[in-house]
């Protein structure tokens, strides 16, 4: 009996959490490293009414690598026109990490660099594969995502930029 | 019934943040969060390669997340189908349910985390614990339990944890028997004395230290006339200090653990050491990095009789790079020998400046990694020493058995808007007793390999990339190629056809062409790629982590999804 009072009692809550919850994901808070190996919480990296691009990479991956060093050409130009800030979240683990930052400057990117070595950040945002692209608005709301790269897809990137720079 | 009602009563207390946030002042709206991977395969017969057919002729996987979060307060749950599990994986792995579920509160000011149920965790670089996934590679050692950090003050992080391992899946997660108990503390010095100036001190200090400690049900081993007590408590501890000034980093790592006869080291009561140095110099347009690594008897599994990926508390990668064309990352990839190894890498990282003679319009990327592995520097001990504790070491240093030897080079540059190319060589001495990636050659591998990529810009948002990869060897199955050609519309579809021919294989009827096309569908977070062709036996890589998959031929569709 009491189990089906808990039980039903369960259910209500689940069900009234679920009805009042919205479906548009919001980016959630994780404590990670940057490349200086200060402590960075994830939720501190939205500029309120900014957009910010955040992409999961890793030096093991291709694509990845071809997506960063396109955006890097024309990440003033974006920056300028958008106010656009670009954070690259590695997802490199302790095989691979030491490799990020030296990585990071012969390629010269200006990205805020984060390091996510067990993946804490990349699972609470439901990546499954990376590359992972998303662009947050100012209020820190995922407004779009892209799950590949393929040469051209900054154009689509920089329309997106558009629509939601204020 | 006594059962059922402390299920509902753990149920009411991991759901109980949901009530008591939403009913708070300050009412935050919840949102949900999930994922879904689907891969599905289809066999056919073909004894050229040695693909067989299981009995229900497909394969098929399926994972779907879903995190609900409300403030602070997070609740998550995998769903996970093997019906049956895809080759390569795990092939225990049966059935459909829940492998994973947690609920979490982590306070916003970051002070206070805990979590309930299923968590993934890692204690420095992970040399004494670190319980991670690699999904598509059927590897998770998720711990079970409860886990709490704390951060008391600016610049301290306590963290402790109790619980089970993921070891199987039959419908539900089964853990496995041992209990991992453990706590870490790290100290950041310039945030604990911020008000001191600390954050503009000139070097950032950080220093860390572990402790793990296993229990599993002991018992007693013969060996030969010694009946010998298996200890059921086993402690292993870490002490970590990091250092970074202008550009410059420098890490070292010292771990210990006490006798654990295990699988891996054959039940010997030798204590485990390892020692972790690290030292790099970066600026922008240049880097170099060192690392040298020397593992003794390291393995750490909350089940002592278990082997490969089951039950690993810690966590120690290879010192190879991993390697991402398709001929270097697959055939010869080199993981740590865990009973025990001695290792070091360099790399080097340069930037040919842009405008320069030799850097051209765009400037030109250059890298060098050199790594080598070797076993350790011991002296066997004689007689019952022997059976008990195996050898004795006496450096730290190279032993005399060679395990890797892998130098690789790449120039990568881009010639025009249009036109890139990037070009890697490697020197590989890999051997195949220390790392059995392969049955049919016992002793060291000696290979070279070249690789041309090239990328067009053929219209507009339209590429064609191509790589063309070869491998000489006189040893194993000999010469190899691989062409693909990969062309992508952008942003929604691609188009790729890639072939790996055996040609140099001493044996003219095994000289095999492993043909394989797929072409896929990109809509933002949804992806489905449809392929069909023959895929080789080998080892699949996944960041730092491998695992070997059986030759096969067939359909493949791959499906993923995340909102």
């Amino acid at each position: 009996m009491k189990t089906q009072i808990l039980h039903g009692g369960l259910t209500l809550t689940l069900i009234a959490a679920f009805t009042t919850c919205s479906w548009a994901q919001t980016l959630p808070t994780v404590q990670l490293k940057n490349m200086a190996g200060e402590a960075i919480s994830t939720g501190d990296l939205v500029t309120a009414g900014s957009p910010t691009l955040i992409c999961f990479w890793a030096t093991w991956c291709s694509p990845c690598k071809r997506e960063l060093n396109n955006y890097a050409e024309l990440y003033e130009d974006w920056q300028d026109e958008t106010g656009v800030r670009i954070v690259a979240v590695s997802i490199d683990d302790q095989r691979s990490i030491r490799r990020v930052a030296p990585y990071v400057n012969s390629v010269l990117w200006d990205y805020d660099v984060l390091l996510d070595p067990n993946k804490d950040f990349a699972r609470a945002m439901q990546v499954v594969n990376v590359p992972h692209t998303f662009l947050v608005n100012g209020e820190g709301e995922i407004v779009w995502q892209h799950n590949n790269y393929s040469d051209g897809d900054e154009e689509e990137v920089y329309e997106q930029l558009l629509k939601w720079a204020e | 019934m006594g059962r059922m009602n402390f299920r509902a009563a753990v149920f009411a207390v991991l759901l109980s943040p949901v009530i008591v946030f939403g009913q708070g002042p300050e009412r935050e709206a919840g949102s949900v969060s999930g994922n879904l991977q689907m891969l599905w395969q289809s066999y056919s017969e073909d004894a050229l390669i040695g693909a067989i057919v299981p009995p229900e002729k497909s394969g098929f996987n399926a994972f779907g997340n879903l995190i609900y979060q409300q403030g602070g307060f997070s609740a998550g749950m995998r769903y996970e189908s093997y019906l049956n599990a895809v080759l390569g994986f795990p092939g225990r792995f049966k059935g459909s349910g829940i492998g994973y579920r947690y609920a979490r509160y982590a306070d916003p000011s970051g002070k206070i985390d805990f979590t309930l149920g299923n968590f993934y965790e890692q204690f420095g670089s992970g040399m004494i614990l670190r319980s991670y996934e690699e999904r598509a590679l059927g590897i998770d050692n998720a711990l079970d339990g409860v886990r709490l950090i704390i951060r008391p003050i600016e610049g301290i992080e306590m963290k402790a944890l109790y619980g089970r391992q993921r070891l199987d899946f039959d419908s539900r997660l089964i853990n496995g028997p041992g209990i991992v108990r453990a706590v870490d503390g790290t100290i950041d010095m310039n945030g604990l004395f911020a008000n001191r100036g600390g954050y503009d001190w000139k070097t950032k200090i950080s220093l860390g230290a572990s402790f793990v400690s296993k229990f599993q049900e002991g018992g007693t081993i013969s060996k030969d006339s010694l009946i010998l007590l298996l200890p059921e408590n086993i402690g292993a501890w870490s002490y970590r200090l990091d250092l970074q000034r202008s550009g410059w980093s420098a890490g070292l790592e010292y771990s210990g653990k006490v006798n654990d006869p295990n699988a891996d080291n054959g039940y010997t009561y030798r204590n485990g050491e390892a020692l972790l140095f690290n030292l790099g110099y970066t600026r922008r347009g240049l880097g170099f990095s060192f690392n040298a690594k020397t593992v003794d008897n390291m393995s750490f599994r909350s089940d002592r009789n278990v082997l490969l990926f089951d039950l690993p508390i810690n966590y120690i990668p290879a010192i190879t790079q991993q390697h991402t064309y398709n001929l270097a990352a697959t055939l010869y990839p080199y993981a740590t020998v865990i009973s025990g190894e001695s290792s070091a890498s360099a790399e080097l990282f340069y930037n040919i400046p842009k405008g320069s003679l030799i850097g051209g319009k765009y400037g030109t990327t250059v890298s060098m990694n050199f790594a080598a592995a070797n076993g350790l520097d011991t002296t066997q001990l004689s007689g019952e020493d022997e059976l008990v504790y195996g050898y004795e070491r006496n450096s730290w240093g190279f032993g005399p058995s060679k395990f890797v030897r892998d130098f690789n080079v790449q120039i990568s540059r881009k010639v025009s808007k249009k036109f890139k190319w990037k070009y890697t060589y490697y020197n590989l001495e890999f051997n195949t007793l220390a790392t059995p990636v392969t049955t049919t050659f016992k002793g060291i591998v000696y290979a070279d390999i070249h690789v041309l990529e090239t990328q067009i810009r053929t219209r507009k948002r339209q590429s064609l990339r191509t790589e063309f990869q070869a491998l000489f060897t006189e040893q194993d199955k000999g010469d190899w190629a691989t062409v693909l050609a990969e062309y992508t519309w952008s942003p929604h579809w691609f188009l790729s056809v890639v072939d790996q021919y055996n040609f140099g294989n001493s044996n003219s009827n095994s000289r095999v062409h492993y043909l394989f096309g797929a072409v896929g569908r990109i809509d933002g977070p949804h992806r489905l790629s449809i392929g069909y062709g023959k895929r080789r036996e080998g080892i699949f890589c996944i960041g730092g982590v491998c695992r070997a998959v059986p030759a096969s031929n067939g359909f493949e569709v791959n499906f993923t999804s995340s909102f």
